[in-house]
């Protein structure tokens, strides 16, 4: 199956500076959508935590929802173990985007899929499976590593000057941007729905059944994991036939 | 203490993230499974959109669903994907004016 946004950037040469070039144009929207996150991060952690620290959790870490969890969780004094099982949780669901991104990534050397898999983040995660056929390109790892280095750069980049500056955007202005991830997902799925339009209709699945758990109540974490492996399962039956690789 | 958290919290989604590497590495698997994996993008984006994006503004759900709109129809004439969250950023600007 290639139902993907992603066919412009097929025509394009391959070498490694097309395919680092293709990586920073495809990596901007994160890039973009992760400054005002990670400033905002900064200054939030930055009432719990020592700038080193912050900085540290931005690189070690490197997910957005759980150190923001972590900070305030930090800041109330609670205790290792209970933010620690909360991060697992709030992150498992890169356990599953991690299967379904090495299936795709196994033409890539192990020296580099190693690396690349500690880079997945949701946004990563998504902007690559959906330019997924760069996976067999000879320079595909290179294109995938742009993309996560350049989504990284921001994020650590981010939390590190929110931290030093505190607040500095507009409250309007940053409250406005918590839309900028949600809309690069819609610019992502959207595309790959006019393709084919089951793709559309196992999103739909899937965001109705996240929005049923988290109604009756299971934690969030649990929530997108549940509603990603059942919404996936559904494609088992709708992507088939489909295989026109 | 805080450290320790950070460590801690490093491990624990490190490891889901690095795992599958070495799941996948190995196994070959059949159609269904690819088919499944292969959906596991949409399905991830599903529960990523929805409902979070109505928590954009918290107090107002359906500023982030406006937003979301606006989105869906930029991305429908397939420019990148930047001008969608431009859309959708001035969207919620001028909706919180």
């Amino acid at each position: 199956m290639q139902a993907n946004s992603a066919e412009k950037v097929s025509n394009v040469p391959t070498g490694a500076g097309a395919a680092f070039r293709s990586g920073l144009i495809t990596g901007f929207p994160i890039f973009l959508g992760y400054l005002p996150i990670a400033l905002a991060y900064g200054v939030l952690a930055a009432q719990s935590m020592t700038l080193l620290q912050l900085t540290a959790m931005s690189v070690l870490v490197f997910a957005g929802a759980s150190q923001f969890m972590g900070a305030k969780m930090i800041g109330a004094g609670t205790g290792l173990l209970e933010v620690v099982v909360a991060t697992f949780v709030l992150n498992f669901r890169h356990f599953v985007m991690s299967l379904s991104f090495m299936n795709k990534a196994r033409p890539i050397p192990m020296r580099w899929k190693i690396p690349l898999s500690l880079g997945l983040t949701d946004e990563t995660f998504a902007v690559s499976s959906l330019h997924g056929e760069e996976a067999k390109k000879p320079y595909g790892k290179v294109f995938f590593a742009t993309v996560i280095v350049l989504a990284y750069s921001a994020w650590v980049g981010g939390s590190l000057v929110g931290g030093l500056l505190g607040e500095l955007i507009p409250a309007q202005l940053s409250q406005s941007m918590n839309i900028a991830l949600y809309a690069m997902f819609i610019g992502l799925l959207v595309p790959s729905v006019k393709k084919e339009w089951r793709v559309g209709l196992i999103a739909i699945i899937s965001m109705l059944l996240n929005y049923a758990l988290v109604n009756i109540h299971v934690n969030e974490g649990w929530a997108i994991v549940i509603a990603t492996i059942i919404g996936g399962f559904f494609g088992i039956f709708l992507l088939k036939g489909d295989d026109e690789k | 203490m805080i450290w320790a958290i950070i460590i801690g919290m490093s491990i624990v989604t490190m490891l889901p993230r690095l795992i599958p590497v070495f799941i996948v590495d190995k196994a070959s698997y059949p159609d269904w499974v690819n088919r499944w994996l292969d959906a596991i993008p949409y399905a991830a984006l599903g529960a990523l959109i929805f409902p979070g994006i109505m928590t954009v503004i918290p107090e107002k759900p359906f500023i982030g669903i406006v937003g979301g709109i606006v989105a869906i129809v930029i991305a429908f004439f397939e420019i990148n994907v930047i001008f969608s969250v431009l859309g959708a950023i001035v969207t919620v600007f001028l909706f919180t004016m």
